[in-house]
């Protein structure tokens, strides 16, 4: 990683220079003078002018600015941050699926849609639903999509009261937002000291209210909930149903499935398990699974098959669908990436990424247990991640989990996830992947190893962490307060840009 | 396989690590009657070198039809840069930037990105993306409820020309809330909304109004009327905006012409046209920008300058108080995702066009649409459906159902527009069409003589 802070794009242009070898010709004036004048802009907005070079050398700098997967081991928990396989990004470029109009008529897209329809076959394959939805964007859109389907599947029966949505206190923050998005009053239940649900807190929550709880299992905990039976004859007992959060489906790929655990709808984060790339924030994508019956009430478009010939179904053919997500089919290049990483996998590979991605964490939680650290949960299997809580550290040596997260950027690793789940004090969330090697899970302990020896004899050097990225600590609150979201021209700005 | 680097003798060593004696037992918390005995319904694994092959013959069999269909999402020109710096790992395989000291490219890059999509379209502030226009559409309808403290009725007017699926999309993210979306109609020989259709809505509660310019139609609408109505009654107006055509029309941000509280309120929109491919519809990416009065209402990621421990300027995510990992049951949105890959290639695009590039590319794709317009009118039984000034995208009219005219010229290899039969069943048989600077005059010549064939045939049978 480059330690050179690079000015800001703004700051490298000159007014008439620019990439023209990009550019259409000149049209002259006369082809836009049927625009009327008062709809018309006047002052040419803020965009750089700078030549292709400078364009490239700039962005490609600011690239080396950041830590990624291709570049630095990066652990951090809930999120998956496995290798995405460069095969996987070529063919999903093929220019033919680049230039493909999402209007395009079904005759002009028989192999791209070959390749929806045999994805939504392997999604209810690994996760024993029904029928499957693709267009969720994301993690959070497919939450949406299935809490949405929830509430249309009570209407429909005329069960109008349930409006109520159960999650578990260490629930990613996107469970409760989503419940309210869905109109839905949210209700949390505590787990016990094992990180299972507590389920006399759970009876005493459900009833003729509930509308359906949100689990992901394994847990946010890095535990598998091993009474997800009894909650779900709970839950549906009250009239309930269950709705699995698919971000953690890496643990048990190919080794037990949400529909047999009793669940009515999942989603799935194919940036997660399958894979595509998280690209710095986006794109994701959520495709969810249901039980027949929900069927009826899946987001619109999905892809169909009549004979030989594939074909979307609309709302024509799902009239009770909650609607359309986004103003096309969803993410579809995302999703096709996805499919070539399912298709390289198989059923075999599927299996070996659970076991692996469990070996790997379960190795990490003995290894650093070892180094002398407290596992959140000591008497309990790891899933594909593990907790262990630096409150004993915190107490004895004033050295929190963010001074821990930020000391592991300058041994060039990524901060695991830190202070989630909430309920875990002072919690690095550590989740490895199946594809770390030893040698690098080796590595991780050795560098933890190291700033605890380090926090015991020099603790500023890790309180004061990081010293070797291209920045030190950030001020947020400054950040917060004083508001500065635009580049502005020079005299204008509070702060002075670094070159 | 798998991409999974351990050796058997790896294995051994970390099991003994562990103290198991086998991978198997690390699943032993799993109740046995859960358990898969084996996945069926998955095909065995291919190599790269076959799914590569699969892919590439799949590909082959869709072809690349010439294609004049825009309706929201349109086939520019990406410089090669664009997407060679948007695949860099160093991007393509980053998380968001939670970590801002080991994230200041994608954090600066996203800041550079906001301070161009605010520029654009005239406004304060932008977040740092959402998902595509038409979910941008509907959080911008739920971040005016919030916004708008003088309304409670939670009522939107949505005029019908308004993209239908923007539309849909809106209902069912915003629907259940309670919002109340209310359609506006449209003059059927102008295709825009009239001002005279607002005054129904004079002395009633209304939260805000959804303007989109140019319309799904193309046209353009009198954004200056639409807008001074709805200040004038503390109706917020959300816009929806095709970024290309900020480079020569009026910004949203200048709506209007009521001095201090002029402009729309919240601007969103589809960010494809800037750099992203087609790709059957996605990824791409929703841009969002508003007056800075209303930043705390904002969805999303939003990135901010600020300095560091020792005096230097820095990026970092800013005002996450909003956000559902601080905030959860009460926060602006769900939303996590910024789309950053999208938005990465979009701010090398901006880069590479820059102003005076930018307004060339609207410039060029008007003159093909006009030049496309004027051929395909010049075959007969084909006219101009609606008049009055358009950007970059005109519906047509034929004289007899659309439907098998395009089915044909789709097997000939040519995508012509869109049927406007399902959305619009009262314009009778009529077609969207698109060009941009990527069609050539032999592209238009090639669509006109086919349609030309097409319509004798259609008629002769």
């Amino acid at each position: 990683m480059s330690s050179r802070l690079e000015k800001p794009i703004f700051e490298y242009s000159v007014t008439g220079r620019g990439a023209e070898d990009q550019w259409p010709r000149d049209p002259g004036t006369a082809a836009t003078d049927d625009l009327p004048a008062k709809l018309r802009r006047g002052k040419r907005p803020l965009l750089p002018e700078v030549s292709e070079l400078e364009a490239v050398r700039h962005f490609t700098r600011l690239s080396q600015l950041n830590f990624s997967i291709d570049t630095h081991f990066y652990p951090l928990g809930s999120c998956t941050m496995k290798y995405n396989p460069k095969a996987c990004n070529q063919y999903a470029m093929l220019p033919e699926y680049l230039a493909r109009h999402p209007l395009s008529p079904e005759s002009v897209g028989q192999g791209f849609l070959a390749c929806m329809y045999e994805l939504q076959e392997m999604l209810k394959a690994v996760t024993s639903m029904q029928a499957v939805a693709l267009s969720p964007m994301a993690g959070a859109q497919g939450e949406f999509a299935g809490v949405a389907m929830i509430r249309a599947y009570h209407r429909a029966r005329g069960d109008l009261e349930r409006n109520e949505i159960i999650v578990p206190e260490a629930a990613h923050g996107t469970n409760p937002a989503t419940a309210t998005m869905c109109g839905c009053v949210v209700r949390e239940v505590p787990v016990d000291a094992q990180g299972d649900v507590d389920l006399e807190a759970l009876a005493a929550a459900v009833g003729p209210k509930t509308a359906g709880i949100m689990l992901t299992n394994p847990s946010t905990l890095g535990v598998f909930e091993r009474r997800i039976e009894e909650v779900a004859r709970m839950v549906h007992a009250a009239g309930g149903l269950l709705y699995y959060d698919g971000a953690n489906l890496n643990a048990i790929l190919g080794k037990v499935r949400p529909g047999d655990m009793g669940f009515d709808v999942v989603h799935i984060n194919l940036h997660k398990t399958f894979s595509t790339p998280h690209g710095g924030g986006g794109p994701g994508a959520g495709p969810v699974g249901v039980s027949a019956r929900l069927a009826p009430f899946l987001p619109v478009p999905i892809v169909g098959r009549r004979g030989e010939r594939y074909c979307w179904l609309t709302e024509r053919d799902l009239p009770q669908s909650i609607g359309r997500l986004s103003g096309f089919m969803g993410n579809a290049g995302v999703l096709l990436r996805a499919y070539v990483y399912m298709r390289m996998l198989g059923r075999e590979g599927m299996v070996k990424v659970s076991e692996h991605a469990t070996l790997n964490a379960n190795y990490l939680l003995a290894q650093l247990t070892r180094a002398g650290f407290d596992a959140a949960y000591p008497t309990r299997r790891a899933s594909h991640e593990l907790i262990i809580t630096l409150r004993r550290q915190a107490k004895e040596l004033g050295v929190t989990a963010m001074d821990f997260a930020k000391r592991l950027l300058d041994h060039g690793m990524h901060a695991p996830t830190t202070y989630f789940p909430l309920l875990v004090p002072e919690c690095l969330l550590i989740e490895p992947t199946e594809t770390e090697s030893k040698a690098a899970l080796d590595a991780f302990v050795a560098a933890m190893g190291d700033i605890l020896a380090e926090a015991v004899k020099e603790p500023e050097r890790v309180t004061g962490a990081p010293h070797t990225m291209p920045v030190r600590r950030l001020d947020d609150v400054r950040a917060a307060k004083q508001l500065d979201l635009t580049w502005k021209p020079a005299g204008a700005h509070a702060i002075p840009s670094t070159s | 396989m798998a991409f999974i680097p351990h050796t058997r003798a790896d294995v051994e060593s970390m099991l003994a690590a562990i103290g198991v004696g086998s991978i198997e037992q690390l699943f032993d918390e799993i109740p046995a009657n859960l358990r898969l005995a084996a996945l069926s319904n998955v095909p065995e694994a291919l190599s790269e070198m076959e799914v590569g092959r699969l892919m590439t013959e799949r590909a082959r069999l869709d072809g690349r039809p010439l294609c004049f269909i825009g309706a929201g999402a349109y086939e520019h020109h990406i410089p090669a840069a664009v997407w060679a710096i948007a695949t860099r790992g160093e991007f393509y395989s980053a998380y968001t930037p939670y970590q801002a000291e080991a994230s200041q490219g994608t954090l600066q890059l996203l800041y550079e990105y906001q301070t161009m999509m605010a520029s654009l379209t005239g406004m304060e502030v932008s977040n740092a993306s959402l998902y595509d226009g038409a979910s941008a559409m509907g959080e911008a309808c739920l971040m005016a409820v919030r916004a708008n403290r003088k309304s409670r009725s939670r009522r939107i007017l949505v005029p019908s020309t308004v993209n239908p699926h923007y539309r849909r999309t809106a209902a069912a993210v915003a629907g259940n809330q309670g919002l109340v979306f209310e359609e506006l109609p449209y003059c059927t020989e102008e295709g825009c909304v009239p001002a005279g259709a607002l005054a129904r809505y004079d002395g009633e509660d209304i939260t805000a109004l959804v303007i989109q310019q140019p319309n799904f139609f193309g046209r353009l609408e009198d954004v200056d009327a639409l807008c001074d109505w709805a200040h004038a009654r503390n109706i917020l107006v959300v816009a929806v905006v095709n970024p290309t055509s900020l480079a020569l029309l009026k910004p949203p941000g200048e709506w209007g012409s009521q001095g201090a509280n002029k402009g729309a309120d919240i601007a969103v929109g589809d960010g494809q046209p800037l750099g992203v491919p087609l790709s059957s519809g996605g990824p791409y990416f929703g841009f969002m920008t508003a007056r800075m009065e209303h930043v705390r209402q904002m969805p999303g990621r939003i990135v901010g300058r600020t300095l560091d421990a020792a005096g230097r300027a820095g990026f970092t995510l800013t005002l996450q108080a909003r956000e559902q990992h601080i905030r959860r049951a009460k926060a602006t949105s769900n939303i996590c995702t910024n789309q950053g890959l999208l938005v990465t290639a979009a701010a090398v695009y901006l880069s590479l066009m820059g102003p005076a590039g930018l307004e060339r590319v609207a410039a060029a794709s008007h003159a093909r649409t006009r030049e496309l317009v004027g051929a395909l009118t010049r075959v007969p039984g084909v006219r101009r459906l609606f008049r009055g000034p358009v950007f970059h995208e005109e519906a047509i009219a034929l004289d007899r159902p659309a439907a098998p005219v395009l089915e044909k010229l789709a097997a000939r290899g040519i995508l012509a527009g869109l049927d406007l039969a399902e959305h619009y069943p009262e314009l009778g048989p009529a077609l969207l069409v698109c060009a941009t600077e990527t069609k050539t005059s032999a592209d238009i010549e090639r669509c006109a003589g086919a349609l030309a064939e097409c319509l004798r045939e259609a008629r002769a049978a």
